[in-house]
């Protein structure tokens, strides 16, 4: 294969926002601009699913690899996918589609400033998931930063400023450490080219240090207790497009970032930390479960769960089983796909009335019943009901649990039942109950375009909670050989 | 037979000087004449520093007291076209305040011419003449607009803080002769032996000294007062072009006379370095004037690039050199925007004047935006390449404590370049400033912001033209 095919992935978005610049900034509703933007995402979705299509399972070697020369004798710019990356792709090129068109009612002044954005963070996110060298990766991880500090601080809601700040400058401190780290890999081993680092390996003596480094990166990202405070904010004040962007696939980054590098190339420094992590996701799990509980803002409460969810994937994730990984992944795929479509359900009801208190609402279904069957499909998949994409992601996550540490799968359970008991009551308040405010009898059951962003998000929620062997059959084989791979490391060592 | 040739530019810029004095005292009204020739003459300068020396490795003149090699070619064309943009952005803003006379020209190639001649020295009484053409250049350069009292504080501030710095200089440089016996930096070299502790006062004295015209902390104190009250434009020449030779000197002392003696130096300048880039960062979030701001950043700056020289590799002077030749861009372009902020022939210079810039002006604040990301240091921009080299040099050393130290501050400092965006482009919006600037201005601000957007897809030239640099 010699086209460039995922360059192109990461090119095609920074094309397109060339040809919004050249789009008149109408105040109001800006067609032109907003198809453009569709339009390219399209095609990028179009060519990951190529992309996938063509997509060796058999084998978990780096396809699609690009090796260019960036600076003479120092970085090279080595994008390439395996069946962990070219999930987390396709999820990005899935979700930003549908983020664009949900923006018709959440964004209302400079439409095409906030399309570039969302172009621009879409470019740097597939970079993330394809980048094979660390600083390669640095930078698409780092760069991220610019468009969605602007998109929270420009087209947030009231508190945006604050949010803005403790988002960038939270991740930031994270992540400068983990340059630090992947400077000195490169003086460690002499490169920074994850597949030659693979091989090498990294002298134990330093393992502990650099993965306490990445660490630091990867946990404000995930975002893990106690460093999870800036998501809450972040995601209550973004613009719905700008929290479907953050809990779908931002997040994602980290916990992509846990499994190719923290274990990738630090084996023995995960088995010391194992602990560690397990103590801080089942933390994590149930105490923001809790707080969950008891939030009146609906964003903010789909945000917590967010943090929670996450706890699972990092949970399953240093299970180090075949299962706790597999689940991880498929976890954060569900997940990306459910809080997308949680809060672009909380988008739906926040553009009518202007309110995410809980409160406001009550007895919606009697309102508006296509928008309460499809938000019970997606508050079940959060939960994690059978025949979802969630119960096969948490199912597997805690089956790897249960192998490793059965007292740390038993907390972790609860912390199911706690999710189940959040998710129904925010459920229960907002659908079932008395329809007490007068107000809400005016409510418009979904226009088109939620309709179908909806129904994009169900469709695949429920395929893969039935039938998830695409994606199992796309990711085992790497998650094998990554297991098998940190077994002989371990073993060596 | 000395080769003439090879100090062809600074020969050049002083007939040029003389010139262009007698030039404007006998013709009338000849200020703008002086001005396209004295950017003629920069570039004419900068045509033969090219051609004549830029391919030489390393060459000395007059008893080996001038030195030319890649490094001095390298940083006097940094310089002339440093001194040439400053000089090509200026003409508008000297117009507003009646100040646009044949004075100002003259005097910013004087301090050029100082500061080739410094770049170049290669003997402690050569570096001092050079040292101190620049000063006086400047001094009168800070009081420019001697109608404000502002300006005539700054360049009093500046002239007495100056001087003192440099009788410290000058004291150091005199222990020095006196323990080695000679002027010449390689004699020194050879010389200096660790054992003598009274050199070390010498060392310090001149450290401090130097320390001082590149306003690293804890010798910082006049920067943002100077800064503030001179002319915008010369406060744009303060903040790049006399910290390009001054860093050249910095690395020629540090490399060559003072090279065996490392262990005396490196702490002090570890000490500067964290002292600059921690100081830097957490005093500049209080200001509310932009120069002022700009005054604490290019204290962060400056050290960042200290760190780079504190490595004692050649790979930290190159990273040291790599850093300044991007932060001389990064603030030619925050110039260029400051430059545009007039209203009315008033100039504004409060952060809160930028609020809602980018509803009035929207390429404007995006190219803002994009300058102040870069000097925060944040990927894929041109100002993370800078810090990216400089951290791996010092990593290289297993410099820990300084790395972490600077990658931390630099998240402090990314607070207040945060705050500036923050105003432009969440507050709101007040009275549109004139469009009608300069196309120099537009080019500069045009060029450089591409250049910092851009710097990502061709990072190897830069790293190549600086890799011929190896002074140890």
């Amino acid at each position: 294969m010699n086209f460039p095919i995922l360059s192109s992935l990461i090119l095609l978005p920074i094309v397109g926002t060339l040809f919004l610049f050249f789009t008149k900034d109408k105040e109001g509703n800006n067609l032109t601009a907003k198809y453009v933007a569709l339009f390219t995402t399209v095609v990028n979705f179009l060519i990951s699913i190529y992309l996938w299509i063509s997509f060796d399972q058999s084998t978990s070697s780096f396809q699609f690899v690009e090796d260019r020369t960036w600076i003479e004798g120092f970085i090279n710019y080595k994008v390439g996918v395996d069946g962990i990356s070219i999930l987390f792709i396709i999820l990005t090129t899935f979700i930003t589609p549908l983020c664009i068109i949900s923006v018709n009612n959440s964004v209302k002044n400079r439409l095409r400033d906030f399309l570039i954005a969302i172009l621009i963070m879409e470019s740097f996110m597939i970079g993330v998931f394809c980048a094979l060298d660390l600083v390669v990766f640095y930078l698409f991880f780092e760069a991220g930063l610019i468009p969605m500090f602007l998109i929270i601080g420009i087209w947030g809601g009231a508190r945006r400023v604050y949010s803005a700040f403790k988002f960038f400058l939270y991740t930031l401190l994270g992540s400068v450490l983990m340059l630090v780290a992947i400077i000195s890999i490169y003086w460690i081993t002499g490169t920074t080219d994850v597949v030659q680092l693979y091989e090498i390996g990294i002298d134990v003596k330093y393992q502990n240090l650099l993965w306490l480094a990445f660490f630091s990166s990867f946990a404000v990202k995930t975002p893990m207790w106690p460093v999870h405070t800036w998501l809450p904010d972040a995601h209550v004040e973004a613009p719905t497009a700008g929290s479907v962007l953050l809990a779908a696939i931002l997040l994602k980054m980290a916990g992509y970032g846990f499994i190719r590098f923290s274990l990738g190339l630090f084996p023995v420094a995960s088995e010391v930390f194992t602990p560690l992590i397990y103590t801080l996701s089942v933390i994590a799990i149930i105490f923001t479960s809790l707080i969950a509980l008891m939030q009146e803002d609906m964003k903010k409460l789909i945000a917590y769960s967010s943090v929670a969810h996450m706890g699972f994937v990092t949970l399953g994730i240093f299970t180090l089983q075949q299962q706790g990984i597999e689940g991880s992944i498929i976890q954060m795929i569900s997940h990306g796909l459910v809080s997308a479509a949680l809060f672009l359900t909380v988008g739906v009801v926040y553009d009518r009335m202007h309110s995410r208190l809980i409160s406001t609402y009550g007895g919606l279904v009697s309102v508006i019943p296509k928008y309460s069957i499809l938000f019970m499909l997606f508050a079940l998949a959060s939960l994690g009901l059978p025949g979802t994409s969630g119960f096969i992601g948490e199912f597997l996550i805690l089956m790897g649990a249960f192998k490793d540490n059965f007292l740390v799968a038993v907390i972790a359970s609860i912390g199911v039942i706690l999710g189940a008991a959040y998710m129904l009551w925010l459920y229960k308040r907002v659908v079932f109950g008395k329809l007490i405010n007068e107000d809400l009898k005016k409510m418009l059951d979904l226009n088109r375009s939620e309709y179908f962003i909806l129904s994009c998000l169900a469709v695949p929620i429920l395929f893969f909670g039935f039938y998830p062997d695409p994606l199992i059959n796309t990711i085992e084989v790497s998650v094998t050989d990554l297991i098998n791979a940190h077994n002989t490391n371990i073993a060596s060592k | 037979m000395e080769n003439l040739n090879l100090i062809l530019p600074e020969i050049f810029i002083s007939l040029s000087i003389m010139f262009l004095l007698i030039l404007g005292v006998f013709k009338k009204d000849s200020s703008k004449i002086t001005f396209n020739l004295s950017l003629f003459a920069i570039l004419i300068t900068a045509i033969i520093t090219i051609n004549e020396t830029f391919s030489v490795t390393r060459e000395t003149l007059f008893n080996e007291s001038v030195v030319i090699d890649s490094m001095s070619s390298l940083m006097k064309i940094i310089t002339l076209i440093g001194g040439f943009l400053v000089l090509v952005i200026s003409s508008t803003y000297l117009k507003t305040f009646k100040i646009y006379n044949i004075e100002y020209p003259v005097l910013i190639l004087s301090s050029i011419l100082g500061m080739m001649v410094m770049i170049s020295s290669n003997d402690l009484i050569v570096f001092y003449m050079g040292l101190e053409l620049q000063s006086l250049a400047l001094y009168v350069l800070a009081t420019y607009n001697r109608d404000q009292l502002k300006s005539s504080e700054a360049g009093l501030k500046y002239f007495v803080l100056s001087a003192l710095s440099s009788g410290l200089l000058l004291y150091g440089c005199s222990l020095v002769y006196g323990f080695s016996g000679s002027t010449n930096f390689d004699i020194i070299s050879n010389q200096l032996n660790s054992e003598e502790y009274v050199l070390t006062f010498g060392i310090v004295f001149i450290l401090v000294g130097l320390a001082f015209k590149i306003s690293a902390v804890p010798f910082h104190m006049w920067a943002p007062d100077v800064y503030e009250g001179s002319p915008t434009t010369v406060t744009l020449f303060f903040t790049i072009v006399p910290k390009i030779a001054a860093l050249t000197v910095f690395i020629r002392f540090l490399y060559v006379p003072f090279l065996n003696l490392i262990d005396q130096w490196q702490m002090i300048i570890v000490f500067l370095s964290i002292a600059s880039m921690v100081f830097g960062a957490v005093a500049a979030i209080g200001q509310t004037n932009i120069k002022r701001l700009i005054a604490y950043s290019s204290i962060g700056h400056i050290g960042y690039t200290l760190a780079g020289l504190a490595t004692a590799s050649n790979e930290g002077i190159q990273s040291s050199i790599i850093y300044i030749s991007i932060y001389v861009v990064m603030n030619l372009a925050l110039f260029s925007c400051l430059l545009m902020l007039r209203r009315k022939d008033q100039y504004y210079e409060g952060i809160d004047d930028l609020s809602g810039l980018s509803k009035n002006h929207p390429l404007l604040s995006l190219c803002l935006l994009l300058i102040l990301f870069s000097l925060a240091g944040i990927p894929p921009l041109a100002g993370f390449f800078a810090k990216f080299y400089v951290f791996k040099a010092v990593l290289e050393q297993s410099m820990y404590f300084l790395a972490i130290v600077g990658l931390l501050s630099t998240v402090v400092a990314a607070f207040y370049y945060l705050r500036i965006i923050k105003i432009m482009y969440f507050d709101k919006e007040k009275d549109k400033y004139d469009t009608d600037h300069s196309l120099w201005l537009k080019f500069s601000l045009t060029v450089s912001t591409i250049l910092i957007l851009l710097y990502f897809i061709f990072p190897s030239q830069l790293v190549e033209v600086v890799s011929r640099i190896n002074i140890i």
